[in-house]
């Protein structure tokens, strides 16, 4: 998509990629929603939708396009399966409180599922909306927080630092789960983990998936670049090459393993 | 509030922390979906916004300012973008914080909002009016704010609250206000002025079809004049002069009097800020005789 669109933001798609399936996928039910409050990674998203076909391809091809329905970030009252158009940061969270809170006080059983960037924390109105979710005890909200630790032109700890960000949620009042995100077994304990804290003692939780931006194609991984810029022919070759490497050695260890 | 929440049990009723000796009384009838989200306007409309997705119909009351601009944004894409119910309701609108001074007066709140779409702005001008417009805002499945004052007191007899009321006639000129401010025309204190004067009250903005008798008194007279406290810039008097144009109707002259925001960098009660804009009291007076010469 990235690579036909000329587009940069490959990088932020590629942090969260395992972390949309996982969720959309392995733990989302009924009405549960995702709201991708860090909207630069709407081209994850859609791929997500698409396999879950509720987007075409036809939908897929035309990101970026004139005309197209689906923009680099997400649209707005155009898919019951994108509440909102996100992607100014530090939105995603409060939407998220409000469609749990309205669904609770309506006595409905769902859970939204909203996943933030770490750069997006540097927003004020993120922790407006922890205060909230942690005082009013909305557990019908699961925070994921993909800590690539790269926002937008550098480090997160070098442009604002956030560590020690556990302490800080935990301060807050959440459960804090941290998992490998692109790791599917990781992710899948955390749902596990999720589930017995909240028989412990009921508390909204935040997971940190530690990811690496660019993920997956090692001239990206770890960059600013791979925020910003579009890919060569060559450097898509490369990129290719590598995933269907990558892919069939799971193919491989997976035939191994069973 | 309490009566429409008898009927409509899917209200949410969210502060920002204000409401100190007035809203208790909702509080108890609204029992859980009375929400003080504390001092944290960004979360609350954005809350709203999504309370407004799953089938509820969110209120957010603060003070005028703090309920539009700090969180403009999340009024822009969470609630018009997506076109959802929210009802903003900002009290105090335009000086009457009075000396609380100018961080808390709301000069520029309409003009920030009528750039947005689908939102619809309630201006209400006496007491009456609230519960009415507090009604319309229920059943209209736009986003809205409604713009709290101390209410006018209007002699006379006033129609029940409508985007368009005329309130008297005159021979001399129209003039068109939005809110309270309007009550500055009954305190001129020279009836031969006032009697000058057909006033008409805007309630709603954008403004609604400019109504024939109106549009016909305006090329009658040719002279209007339009009030309001708020600044100019994106006000009334501009929404007016472009109703004006664009429906074909020409006055002759179109004086727009609005708030002057803080020319001598003092400060007192929103009485002595309407006096200090011209808006009230002598210079209103002088104002409006010097226009009625012309």
């Amino acid at each position: 998509m990235y690579k036909k669109a000329n587009a940069g933001h490959i990088g932020s798609s590629l942090s969260c990629a395992e972390i949309l399936v996982f969720l959309k996928f392995a733990w989302m039910r009924g009405d549960d929603t995702l709201v991708l409050s860090k909207g630069h990674a709407a081209a994850a998203l859609y791929s997500v939708l698409a396999e879950a076909q509720v987007l075409t391809a036809a939908d897929v091809a035309s990101f970026y396009e004139e005309g197209t329905k689906l923009p680099a970030l997400p649209p707005f009252n155009a898919f019951e399966e994108i509440p909102f158009a996100t992607g100014s940061l530090g939105h995603g969270l409060s939407l998220s409180a409000g469609m749990a809170l309205g669904a609770k006080l309506q006595g409905r059983d769902k859970r939204l599922f909203c996943v933030t960037s770490d750069g997006e924390l540097d927003e004020g109105s993120v922790w407006e909306a922890a205060l909230f979710i942690a005082h009013h005890q909305l557990t019908n909200v699961v925070w994921v927080i993909d800590r690539n630790g790269i926002q937008a032109i550098g480090k997160t700890e070098d442009v604002l630092a956030l560590e020690p960000l556990d302490a800080k949620l935990r301060a807050f009042g959440f459960h804090v789960l941290t998992v490998d995100g692109h790791d599917l077994a990781s992710l899948l304990a955390a749902r596990e983990d999720c589930e017995a804290a909240w028989r412990a003692r009921p508390a909204p939780v935040v997971i940190v998936a530690n990811t690496v931006k660019g993920n997956g194609i090692s001239y990206m991984q770890g960059t600013v670049d791979s925020h910003y810029l579009p890919l060569s022919d060559e450097r898509y070759s490369e990129a290719l090459a590598e995933l269907e490497h990558a892919h069939a050695a799971a193919l491989r260890d997976h035939g191994n393993a069973s | 509030m309490l009566a429409l929440f008898e009927q409509r049990r899917d209200l949410v009723f969210i502060t920002g922390d204000l409401g100190y000796m007035a809203l208790e009384r909702v509080a108890e009838a609204f029992g859980e979906r009375f929400i003080n989200a504390g001092v944290a306007e960004q979360n609350a409309v954005s809350l709203a916004a999504g309370l407004a997705r799953e089938g509820c119909l969110p209120w957010v009351y603060s003070a005028a300012v703090f309920a539009v601009l700090r969180p403009f944004e999340q009024i822009r894409n969470d609630v018009c973008l997506h076109q959802l119910p929210v009802k903003l309701v900002g009290n105090g609108g335009g000086y009457a914080y009075g000396i609380m001074g100018a961080t808390h007066h709301a000069l520029e709140d309409v003009a920030a909002l009528r750039a947005l779409p689908h939102m619809r702005l309630y201006l209400p001008l006496v007491a009456a009016d609230v519960a009415m417009v507090v009604r319309q805002m229920a059943a209209d499945p736009s986003p809205n704010y409604l713009r709290l004052g101390l209410s006018a007191t209007i002699t006379g007899e006033v129609p029940g609250f409508a985007p368009w009321r005329k309130l008297k006639a005159g021979r001399g000129a129209v003039v068109v206000g939005a809110g309270p401010v309007l009550q500055g025309l009954y305190e001129l204190d020279s009836p031969r002025l006032f009697g000058e004067l057909e006033i008409w009250s805007v309630g709603t903005l954008p403004l609604d079809p400019i109504p024939a008798e109106l549009a016909a008194s305006i090329e009658e007279k040719g002279r209007v004049i339009t009030i309001e406290e708020h600044y100019r810039a994106g006000g009334l008097g501009e929404a007016l002069s472009c109703l004006l144009l664009t429906s074909g109707v020409r006055p002759r002259s179109l004086v727009c009097l609005h708030a002057a925001g803080y020319p001598s960098g003092r400060y007192g009660s929103q009485r002595w800020h309407l006096e200090e804009s011209g808006l009230v009291g002598p210079a209103l007076r002088a104002h409006l005789q010097e226009l009625l010469r012309a």
